[in-house]
């Protein structure tokens, strides 16, 4: 009895040391990777711009304002002025939070089940492993943006209906990177142990499987928000994603295609900014990868 | 050879039945009455009924699936809500312009991409791999919507250079949608053919080259470029799904007469046997392309090759 | 016999996060024509990186030649060109490795292969270099020498590769071969068969062979002389008559003693305790104290120079304290 309480604690002890020292770790080679920790610096600043935006635009992006209209980028506005003489980059500013957190909960929806199904899979095996696997593969059969056209073709277009139909095309993704990490770590001696001391599943899959899984989960989530960012501005553009007078980036871009030709920054401004913030994420998901991963790194 | 490819296309067939049933029951999954939802919000309840009938919505579920699967084999695709045409004829006429843009953009691609990928790994953490990759990460950051909108703002409005939409100038109409549609492949491209070349390189073989007197150039383009570019093949054949996709919205940017352009036209009106026709095609030639893919990996590896 | 390739104070190094690690120290050797020479230690001796830096073929490593002269018929390598030297290599000077496995190019075929060495160095036409591939497959044992011009590596089994991996580098019929390990990693009766190819190939063509092993049993075999190394150094040198009836370094000794005897079991094997110092971790003195039976208080003070006696040398302050006491040997570095 002793000997399997022992058993169990130092089993429980073993990926929590590790986590603290892993940190530390990661942040002393992460510092190192410059693009990348500038890229953080981005992010954070989008965040917080998604944050207190509202509070610190210098026009109100929804007034128009019909004795500016199309204007180019002066002091004023420093990204010019829309078809309704909005300032563009108050819009912009505004826009982060619509844009942003569409893409960042359909990632966390898609993580979420991905790797609850991944988890699964992995650890069950048989015949679970192989259902799930088959569902994977039919999502797989689809292509990314095809599907999430084909979901909200069915949903109907809308913010929500976005954030569901990205969501989809990033499960099957998830389930397969977890349910590979799941099977290393169940070759792993600590979990052997712990299953022969009766630890029930449920416990052995979330305290020991699932901790050591997170860096992967880390690393995948940050690349699949900057694919994210791009496939619901392109619903957006499409019209199938969030309300087009909306200020989100991709319905922005939307709405301007006709000014092109003669007030090319209605269209030049809002892809700038969603390319900069898709690269800000890619590269911060590379730098991460490079760190907490280095299997799949060259 | 033959046997593995037999063996692969009849290891497809229960992934295709599945395909096809859930495409099947795109237009059950509609919440509401379909039937109403096509007919459009000021239809008559005789015109609703109509629409009904057409889709044959009125027949059991079972018996539905039956006709459709079917009409499916013979190549019966239903008919368009918009416009009553046959849907095959449809997606006919704007096959080809699509496989066009398509295959252009792979191809440049695959030129630019492995090119960039020889060049970073060749010279290796010096300025032309940075340079490579960050125009590789750049590429696959891009917006392809805004990267369209960008060209022809320069090459179209600003030089004149080429149309600005449509398919009416011949190859010229081709060149700018299928930069637009090629760059975020390119740059994989380029990405995995840089890390599977530097891979390549740290093998032993590579040494052996090297020791019977063969010149830096050989050894990376006699020796370590084949085996690099067989796992790159996979990787294009994956990517082809995101190219389906971009052709959506490229084809939306240049007005290009082409299957993405219907799909959102479709979608638009509301016209389902037109959107469920079109996914079909399009899931089943992004199966069919990595068919392709995994046949071509295996015949370029010969480990794979002669078992 | 004249010297063929004479090694002079070769030092190589590596650049690491910690700057240049120096892994061989400014090491001195020779090897003859139609002499098989030995080079042993145990793995991570710097036995690879000695014959990588004779063939110059640390391109695709981090490592760089410091230091010394490779003196090859008379003409010192290191003071050749890039494009001069590679008309040497597979040409003059050849190389063999130890995985026969990875060593040859999975996606060409072996006949293309070997046709590709002889059309760099040797003046022949298609047909001809062809002809001469083939022979060349046959000259090393190799049964259905024509199908097997057609075929892929994997296709062949470990022993028939290294086989063809050694008709290739011979095809050039160079002056000097370097084998690394080119038996380890084979079965025990391969590896008999393919040293007595390559004894074979010796006493045929006259070419020097510099033999790299960690196995004292395969320079029994076929050597004529041996180098033992240990941490980047020689510490012994001398012919393989004298090394096994009068082995003088305790090193060796630890070698000769570890050599697997025929018909004793496995937990009978001897190996010698510890392991080779990192080039980060170098003892001050003799490189092999924390692992020497006889160690004494000089040999944790002070490294022994290489002592040169009869024609054969050695790196112990066992051998040389008289010879030191009279102040004939200088201080090792
Ligand atoms: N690519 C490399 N990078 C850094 N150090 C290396 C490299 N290759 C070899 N070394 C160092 O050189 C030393 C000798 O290695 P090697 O010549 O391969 O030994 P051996 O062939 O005798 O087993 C080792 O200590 C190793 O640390
Ligand atoms: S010098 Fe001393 S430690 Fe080194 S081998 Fe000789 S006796 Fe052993
Ligand atoms: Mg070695």
């Amino acid at each position: 009895m002793m000997s399997k309480l022992q058993i169990e604690t130092s089993t429980m002890e073993i990926p929590k040391v590790k986590s603290e020292n892993r940190f530390l770790n990661f942040w002393r080679q992460f510092r190192k990777k410059k693009p990348a920790l500038f890229s953080l610096y981005f992010v954070f600043l989008l965040l917080l711009t998604m944050v207190i935006g509202p509070h610190i635009v210098p026009y109100d992006p929804a007034e128009p304002n019909y004795n500016r209209l199309l204007e180019f980028p002066t002091l004023d506005h420093l990204f010019g002025t829309d078809e309704y003489g909005r300032d563009i980059l108050s819009r912009i500013i505004v826009g982060a939070r619509i844009t942003l957190s569409v893409s960042v909960s359909a990632v966390l929806l898609g993580t979420v089940v991905g790797t609850v199904l991944g988890l699964v899979s992995g650890f069950f095996g048989k015949w679970v492993d192989k259902a799930i696997m088959r569902i994977c593969d039919v999502l797989f059969a689809f292509p990314d943006l095809i599907l999430a056209i084909g979901i909200v073709a069915i949903l109907g277009p809308g913010v929500r209906n976005v954030i569901i139909a990205v969501a989809f095309f990033n499960i099957p993704s998830f389930a397969r990177i977890v349910r590979g990490a799941t099977l290393e770590v169940k070759e792993m001696l600590f979990v052997e142990s712990a299953r022969s001391v009766g630890a029930s599943t449920t416990r052995i899959v979330w305290k020991h499987i699932f901790p050591e899984t997170i860096p992967v989960i880390i690393v995948y989530f940050t690349m699949n928000v900057g694919t994210a960012i791009l496939s619901a501005a392109s619903l957006s553009f499409l019209g199938l994603g969030a309300d087009p007078s909306s200020s989100d980036w991709g319905a922005m871009l939307s709405m301007s295609r006709d000014y092109i030709g003669s007030s090319f920054h209605l269209v030049f401004f809002p892809g700038l900014v969603i390319f900069l913030t898709v690269l800000a994420f890619n590269l911060l998901g590379d730098g991460l990868r490079d760190v907490l991963d280095p299997k799949t790194n060259d | 050879m033959w046997q593995y490819i037999i063996k692969r296309i009849l290891g497809l067939i229960p992934l295709l039945l599945v395909i096809s049933f859930v495409i099947f029951m795109f237009i059950h999954l509609i919440p509401g009455d379909p039937a109403r939802l096509m007919a459009g919000k000021d239809a008559t309840l005789e015109e609703v009924e109509e629409v009904r009938q057409s889709l044959g919505l009125h027949e059991p579920f079972v018996k539905q699936y039956i006709s459709y699967m079917g009409n499916l084999l013979q190549g019966d695709l239903g008919y368009s809500i918009k416009s009553g045409a046959p849907v095959v004829d449809l997606i006919l006429d704007r096959v080809m312009p699509t496989l066009g843009l398509t295959f252009l953009s792979i191809i440049w691609a695959l030129v630019i991409g492995i090119l960039i990928g020889v060049l970073s790994a060749v010279f290796r953490d010096k300025w032309p791999d940075r340079l490579g990759m960050l125009t590789a990460v750049s590429g696959i950051s891009l917006p392809n919507f805004w990267l369209g909108l960008v060209l022809i703002q320069l090459f179209s409005v600003q030089l004149g250079l080429f149309p600005t939409g449509g398919d009416d100038a011949g190859w010229k109409s081709y060149i700018l949608p299928s930069f637009a549609l090629g760059a975020g492949i390119m740059a994989m491209i380029a990405r995995f053919t840089r890390s599977s070349l530097v891979n390549t390189l740290k093998q032993e073989f590579i040494r052996t080259g090297r020791a019977k007197g063969l010149s830096g150039t050989s050894i990376v383009f006699g020796h370590a470029l084949k085996n690099s570019l067989i796992p790159v093949v996979t990787v294009a054949g994956l990517q082809f799904g995101f190219l389906l996709g971009g052709s959506v919205v490229v084809e939306t940017v240049f007005s290009f007469p082409g299957l993405g352009r219907l799909l959102i036209d479709s979608i638009q009106f509301r016209d389902y046997p037109v959107i469920q026709a079109e996914i079909l095609f399009f899931s089943l030639q992004f199966i069919l392309v990595n068919l392709l893919v995994d046949i071509l990996y295996s015949y370029l590896n010969p480990k794979i090759r002669y078992d | 016999m004249g010297s063929l390739l004479q090694v002079n104070n070769l030092k190589t190094g590596f650049h690491t996060e910690d700057g240049m690690q120096t892994v061989i120290t400014g090491i001195d050797f020779e090897v003859n024509h139609g002499e098989i020479v030995g080079l042993v230690g145990e793995s991570g001796s710097g036995k690879s990186v000695t014959s990588l830096s004779i063939m110059q073929l640390l391109h695709d490593t981090p490592g760089e030649i410091i230091d010394g002269e490779i003196i090859y018929k008379g003409e010192d390598l290191l003071k050749l060109s890039e494009k001069k030297m590679r008309q040497y290599r597979g040409n003059e000077l050849s190389m063999i490795f130890q995985e026969p496995m990875t060593s040859l190019n999975p996606v060409m075929k072996i006949g293309k292969q070997i046709i590709e060495t002889i059309s760099l160095h040797l003046n022949m036409s298609g047909q001809k270099a062809k002809q001469h591939a083939v022979s060349m497959l046959e000259s090393v044992g190799i049964p259905r020498a024509k199908d097997i011009m057609n075929e892929y590596p994997h296709q062949l089994s470990g022993g028939m590769r290294q086989r063809v991996m050694i008709a290739m580098q011979i095809s050039c019929n160079p002056s000097l071969l370097i084998a690394d390990e080119p038996t380890t990693a084979l079965d025990v009766t391969i590896q008999a068969q393919i040293l007595d190819l390559l004894k074979d190939i010796q006493e045929k063509t006259n070419m020097g062979i510099l033999m790299i092993t960690h196995d004292l049993g395969v320079v029994a075999e076929i050597c004529d002389r041996v180098i033992v190394m240990y941490a980047g150094r020689i510490v012994e040198q001398a012919t393989v008559k004298e090394i096994f009836n009068n082995p003088k370094h305790p090193y060796t000794k630890g070698l000769i003693d570890s050599i697997p005897k025929i018909g004793a079991g496995l937990d009978e094997l001897y190996s010698i305790p510890g392991a080779v110092p990192s080039p980060k971790n170098m003892p001050k003195g003799c490189k092999f104290a924390p692992r020497c039976e006889h160690v004494m208080d000089i040999c944790n003070l002070e490294e022994p120079a290489l002592a040169m006696e009869n024609g054969r040398s050695s790196r112990c302050w066992l051998t040389q304290e008289q010879s030191q006491q009279e102040g004939v040997v200088g201080h090792g570095q």
